[in-house]
């Protein structure tokens, strides 16, 4: 895939012209209102379940709920901090998408560093190596296999390791690697540096985009998962957010539950409030972050493209 | 004209044989760039050479060999009788019988059709859709505009897909959104979630509401790098938009759309296993019952691991095979391949 870049920045982008016909016009206006309906429809999910975690569960089972809350209260934000599990799931989370995301780009960027260098010999073995996983894998019952016997069932491990490099990342890396000027490296080995100095004084500083942009997709990635805890961890006290969450929502019993009995709720399901505000406390981070590193990865995603 | 010299040297000196003296060695450039790349190296000397750049691969292929190609090889199972807490790579060979277990087992046809419907669906909505909507955006002028939808668009790719789950769950359920605007219709209200009708729809519209923004990035970029001669010169041929679009923009962007099209058939049969164990339940198994969720079911819950890994195995190979040949017939026609 060859898709020469040489405006990454989308803005940069001149206008084609400024003089618009009639007809021009009329299309940008129905373009604009499509994507305004568009942007309302991807974002009501999100409104209705924010509106929904400020309800009381009667109105959402009354189904009075759409943009806006009804019986405005904070009490199910109450009830759920103050669920222990619900913390300790929260802090497994954070713990496994900061060791899971350290140790995926560690391993990421010095592969990718390796890929980068055309004039190594075995480096089209090496690529292989990497790209063939893209297309064939496992499966799921052999890594189940393998992680039982590995005996990290029931450790962090099941989770971080298995996803530590993702080829689509490490090929990104590999393109933005490769653009680096040239000119730096030799003066660099002229002055008698090494590999190692190169990789990390050199290439490491001049990558803050594509690293910044890695991060983020690796957090997300593992602040995400849910799977992998389920298949592998049985402990609900070594559980992520994202499989607590998962068991209120297929409407396992918790701690959270009974304390929505409590405090009036009558449904053996967990109320949909409940759930609500779980999920917006699971994606809170996401969506904090996401403004700041938004323009990283816009181009980090575009130098990456290329060539896949 | 340094480096045609360098070029034709090795021809040189296979017509003149063993008997031409060796060529002396080159005096070292004065500029690196010129210096040409030796065409034979022996592992020897690219070792002493580059053998810090070795040794920072060795951890990363630790990784691919035991995460990536230890559960290929335990593939093996699928013809071998696995006992657990045995061999990870089973005990006695059994040759093909897993295979004509399912081969023979009507259930896997079942899961096999609801997989290709499912996949098929999901490819022939979700491929183009993100194309018009690069084309749309690009046409917008106001930037903070596009930034915005752009910004709005891709924010369900971020999301855990628990999440969701959990938000399509809320909609369609008896008390959603869908549910009152059924009512205010005065239309009986649908439990969409129990009704097999309704699933392969559920799936495919979450589907696209998650990577619709997300998939147009990569066209933005084929779009960016578009030469603006081009459409000048279209528009002084009396091109309109639409004729500039047809003619410039979508060849330029037709190398990417090819990539992804690949991709996407690799993907084909690996529709989204997550999604459709979150949203699925007995009563939707009719349509939303995979290949997946099915040796999941058999495999994990029900320990016939060797069984389970045939089927895995079996739609491994597809995918590898429909990848290659997708491959092979656009690299034939439009001159575009993966590698």
């Amino acid at each position: 895939m060859v898709t020469d870049i040489r405006t990454p920045d989308l803005a940069a982008v001149k206008p084609r012209t400024t003089q618009r016909s009639r007809g021009e016009r009329v299309f940008g206006a129905f373009n604009a209102t499509f994507l305004v309906l568009l942007c309302l429809g991807m974002l009501y999910p999100f409104i209705t379940v924010l509106a929904q975690s400020f309800s009381s569960s009667g109105a959402i089972k009354a189904g009075q709920v759409n943009f806006l809350p009804v019986d405005f209260n904070v009490d199910t934000y109450a009830i759920v901090m103050s669920d222990g599990i619900f913390w300790r799931n929260y802090g497994n989370t954070v713990l496994y998408t900061v060791v899971g995301t350290i140790i995926a780009m560690v391993l990421t960027t010095t592969y990718a560093f390796v890929l980068s260098k055309p004039h190594l010999k075995g480096r089209k073995v090496l690529i292989g190596i990497a790209v063939f996983t893209m297309f064939f894998n496992g499966g799921l019952v052999p890594n189940y296999v393998l992680i039982s016997a590995l005996g990290m069932k029931n450790t962090m491990w099941a989770l971080v390791l298995p996803g530590a490099i993702s080829v689509f990342n490490l090929l990104v890396m590999k393109a933005f690697f490769e653009n680096l000027p040239k000119e730096l490296e030799e003066a660099a080995q002229i002055d008698g540096l090494g590999w190692y100095g190169i990789f990390g004084r050199i290439v490491l500083p001049l990558s803050k985009a594509v690293i910044a942009t890695m991060v983020l997709f690796y957090s997300v990635a593992f602040w995400n998962d849910w799977f992998a805890a389920f298949l592998y961890l049985d402990k609900s006290e070594l559980f992520p957010i994202t499989l607590y969450l998962r068991n209120l929502i297929a409407g396992a019993s918790t701690t959270a539950s009974e304390g929505a009995a409590a405090a009036g709720s009558t449904t053996a399901q967990v109320s949909a409030n409940i759930q609500a505000v779980t999920m917006i406390l699971t994606v809170i981070p996401i969506l904090t972050i996401y403004p700041f590193v938004q323009r990283y990865f816009v181009s980090g995603v575009m130098l990456g493209s290329v060539k896949g | 004209m340094s480096l045609t010299q360098d070029e034709q040297s090795p021809r040189a000196e296979a017509r003149g044989g063993a008997a031409a003296p060796p060529a002396p060695p080159r005096p070292p450039a004065a500029n690196p760039k010129a210096r040409p790349r030796k065409r034979k190296l022996s592992w020897k000397t690219a070792f002493k050479r580059d053998w810090q750049l070795y040794t920072l691969a060795i951890v990363p292929l630790i990784f691919f060999v035991i995460f990536k190609y230890g559960p290929m090889l335990g593939n093996v199972i699928a013809f071998r009788r696995f006992r657990p807490g045995g061999s990870i790579f089973g005990d006695e060979w059994v040759g093909v019988r897993y295979i004509e277990m399912f081969i023979n087992d009507p259930s896997f046809w079942h899961v096999f059709t609801n997989t290709v419907v499912l996949g098929a669906l999901t490819m022939v909505v979700c491929f183009p859709l993100p194309i018009v909507l690069a084309l749309l955006l690009n046409e917008v002028r106001q930037q903070y505009f596009k930034k915005l939808v752009q910004s709005i668009s891709y924010l369900p790719h971020f999301l855990s897909i628990v999440i969701i789950v959990g938000m399509v769950m809320q909609i369609l359920s008896l008390e959603g959104t869908a549910n009152q605007i059924i009512r205010a219709f005065g239309a009986e209200e649908i439990p969409f979630l129990q009704r097999a009708e309704w699933f392969r729809f559920i799936y495919v519209g979450s589907e696209v509401w998650q990577t619709i923004g997300w998939g147009t990035i990569l066209y933005l970029a084929a779009l960016t790098s578009i030469d603006d001669t081009l459409y000048e010169a279209a528009k002084i041929d009396g091109a309109g938009r639409w004729r500039q679009t047809w003619h410039v923009t979508l060849p330029g962007i037709r190398p990417t759309m090819v990539t992804l099209l690949i991709l996407n058939i690799g993907m084909f049969l690996n529709v989204g296993f997550e999604k459709v164990f979150l949203l699925y339940n007995p009563l939707t198994y009719e349509t939303a019952d995979v290949i997946s969720t099915y040796l999941y079911r058999v495999g994990l819950v029900s320990n016939n691991l060797s069984y389970a890994t045939a089927i895995g195995l079996f739609q491994a190979l597809i995918g590898l095979v429909m990848v290659l040949t997708a491959n092979l017939i656009s690299r034939r026609t439009t001159g575009t391949s993966l590698w």
